[in-house]
């Protein structure tokens, strides 16, 4: 049930963040400052998100060698530029071939 | 006939990000399934969230078990940069009243970058409702696709599918790291201090914690 509120405040805050983009005034855009942070905050979120998901576990660091051979294949597909799903699918095939291989 | 051209090409840009991308909800609907949602719960986020880093981080720190209001938080936080999109959309779109509530739903990642590489305010708005309208229609029906297949395997990391959600995250993020090196500099630092931070506060609170290396970057 915690769930379902979790899931409830992201879908509404989602939209009211979206909604709050298309109705401000135009000027708040040319704070260089403003832009600077916009473009910087997700790139920290998602290496933090990266690293959290691959590297820890039950709230303590964890290495599992199956998910770092699979976050390994796929920044070797990204560098052979390789599209969005087969990066995904190779990295999940990776995974999966290491923990069969490592029990 | 040129602004027919410039907007039929805006129709064929719009149908490729959208039918292309929108097939990655079945990557969502997978990893949200063995993050622990149910399939309506995966199908709601992916309905009226409709953003997925915030769909992916939210499920990714539910399967972590880390704290729900500090998941909702990073979800949030992620959303933010939607309001970035809209600022500079509002020029481009031009909507009001009801087609705004309407229009606001679909600022995101992909409709923003086709809408801005268009040509003509014309073809930018109709690069905008194709993206918007093949994007939501392939994304919804994906994460049904896979939250539904992924809920009849009795372990879905037999699969490797909880890899998943943090290659997805690095595929989002890769161009911007490939072509700035203070944005690696930055990922960098962010990643290190959330797993530094990891063994001593609540799941989800490292992954905000890290929002204090962009600090550092701007106002250094």
């Amino acid at each position: 049930m915690a769930l379902w509120w979790a899931i409830a405040a992201v879908c509404a805050g989602c939209y009211a963040l979206k909604l709050a983009g298309l109705a401000a005034p135009r000027r708040v855009l040319e704070h260089p400052r403003v832009r600077r942070f916009a473009e910087l905050v997700p790139v920290a979120l998602l290496a933090a998100l990266i690293a959290v998901q691959t590297f820890t576990a039950q709230g303590g660091l964890s290495f599992d060698p199956a998910r770092a051979a699979g976050l390994g294949a796929a920044v070797v597909a990204l560098l052979l530029r390789a599209p969005f799903l087969v990066v995904l699918a190779s990295a999940a095939v990776v995974t999966a071939l290491a923990r069969m291989l490592l029990g | 006939m040129e602004e027919t051209t410039s907007r039929s090409a805006a129709v064929r840009d719009g149908l490729g990000v959208g039918l292309a991308v929108g097939l990655s909800g079945i990557a969502f609907g997978a990893a949200a399934v063995t993050a622990g949602l149910s399939v309506p719960q995966a199908c709601v986020l992916s309905l009226l969230a409709f953003t997925g880093a915030s769909q992916f981080a939210l499920t990714g720190a539910v399967a972590a078990g880390g704290d729900l209001v500090a998941a909702t938080l990073g979800a949030l936080l992620l959303g933010g940069r939607n309001t970035l999109y809209g600022l500079r959309m509002a020029e481009l779109l031009r909507v009001r009243g009801p087609r705004r509530l309407l229009a606001a739903h679909g600022v995101i990642d992909e409709t923003t970058a086709v809408t801005m590489a268009q040509p003509t305010p014309e073809s930018a708005r109709t690069g905008f409702v194709t993206t918007f309208a093949s994007l939501y229609t392939a994304w919804n029906l994906s994460t049904l696709a896979g939250a539904y297949g992924t809920s009849f395997l009795g372990d879905p990391a037999v699969l490797g599918l909880d890899v998943v959600g943090p290659v997805a995250f690095l595929a989002i993020l890769w161009p911007r790291l490939a072509a700035s090196a203070e944005l690696r500099w930055l990922a960098a630092g962010a990643a290190a201090i959330a797993l530094c931070a990891t063994p001593f506060l609540p799941a989800g609170v490292p992954v905000l914690l890290s929002a204090v290396a962009v600090l550092v970057v701007l106002f250094r």
